[in-house]
């Protein structure tokens, strides 16, 4: 099935407001992209899942991107489906101040660790996942590391994060060559 | 062998016999301290049973195999690898440490019993290497605990590997171990 004719599908099941974007294959999105609002993504990814003819079976990965310019922070969800060979990508939207949306995880139970790493980098709130823990980083860090305004602390547990610059450590100084500078 | 009352010589020839040509002559016999070769004999046993703690965290860690495979062979230099770091007196740092791993690496370390070695393996776990400005790795094995032999490389081949254990076995020669292990004192 082509993406334009999923689209057509999910707008006839769910309305207008639950998918308000679609975007081609162009020159700018190399795969076809559904803007889809983030409280209907369990009920979306529930009908592309069950629905004959459809049938998406594999989750391929979440991904989430911070757009700090645009103050959304962006939940993209890469769908396969192995019986009919045909993918879809679905993007929501979130705002960036307080990122939350639905788990999908009694949908395609992949999720689970997709959606910890996403809250773990990210801080988006998926409500319903059953174990919303971090994945990659110490359960006591501070702060969702892939967000563009995040700041690095000076140490961790008494551990330093930088290490100086060799070459700047045992650089040769010569006084005459400064003070001709200055 | 400082103070000729210290030596311990048997078979020196009877005073009277020929006037000693140095300090210490014991006429054709080698003369020696005791705790010299009760340390020598100690640090010939410790040298070639550097057992290693069998611990890899990434890439380095694939080499770090090749070293105890067979053609670059690491256990011909006694150097066997243990599951435990109780019974290991090396430590080798084979990869990136990350932050999470950090802390588990120093109470490994703390785990381990004196006298202990640290091998720290390849650009990542010598300063960060490759992943030096990231958020999660920690930026070097020296700052959370310390390191005897810096192995360069991303990663190092078998050979340097060896090249650092040789040198950890040149410096366990050097050490006195009786005196580390009971403070015995003794002419230095």
């Amino acid at each position: 099935m082509t993406p334009e004719a999923i689209y057509e599908k999910l707008k006839a099941e769910f309305g207008e407001e639950a998918v308000p974007e679609f975007h081609p294959v162009s020159d700018k999105n190399r795969d076809a992209w559904i803007a889809v609002a983030p409280f209907e993504i369990e009920r979306i990814s529930e009908y592309l899942k069950t629905t004959g003819g459809l049938s998406f079976d594999y989750l391929e990965c979440i991904t989430g991107v911070d757009y700090p310019d645009l103050k959304k922070i962006v939940v993209v969800y890469h769908v396969y489906s192995y019986t009919q060979r045909h993918r879809i990508v679905l993007k929501a939207f979130l705002d960036r101040d307080d990122p939350a949306m639905p788990s999908v995880v009694n949908v395609w139970s992949t999720a689970n660790w997709q959606e910890r790493e996403c809250y773990d980098l990210l801080g988006v709130l998926f409500e319903g996942h059953p174990d919303l823990r971090r994945l990659l980083m110490p359960d006591d860090w501070e702060g969702h590391p892939l967000r563009k305004d995040f700041e690095e602390k000076e140490e961790y547990h008494g551990i330093p994060t930088v290490r100086p610059n060799p070459i700047e450590l045992f650089k040769i100084q010569i006084p005459g060559k400064e003070a001709k500078a200055s | 062998m400082s103070s000729s009352t210290s030596l311990l010589n048997l078979m020196a020839p009877p005073k009277g016999w020929g006037s000693p040509k140095y300090a210490d002559d014991g006429g054709s016999v080698i003369t020696t301290n005791v705790d010299t070769v009760v340390n020598s004999l100690l640090n010939w046993g410790r040298v070639n049973s550097v057992w290693f703690m069998l611990f890899g965290l990434a890439c380095c860690a694939i080499e770090l195999m090749q070293t105890g495979g067979p053609r670059s062979d690491m256990d011909r230099f006694g150097s066997a690898p243990r599951p435990s770091p109780r019974s290991s007196d090396l430590f080798i740092i084979a990869g990136t440490l990350t932050y999470k791993m950090a802390l588990r690496v120093k109470r490994l370390y703390d785990q381990m019993s004196e006298p202990r070695y640290v091998i720290s393996m390849g650009s990542c776990s010598n300063c960060g290497g490759l992943f030096q400005y990231a958020y999660s790795v920690c930026k070097g094995v020296d700052q959370i605990i310390p390191v005897d032999i810096y192995v360069p490389g991303c990663p190092p081949r078998p050979e340097a590997l060896l090249e650092g254990l040789l040198k950890i076995q040149e410096k366990i020669k050097s050490e006195k171990f009786l005196q580390m292990r009971y403070g015995a004192s003794s002419a230095p």
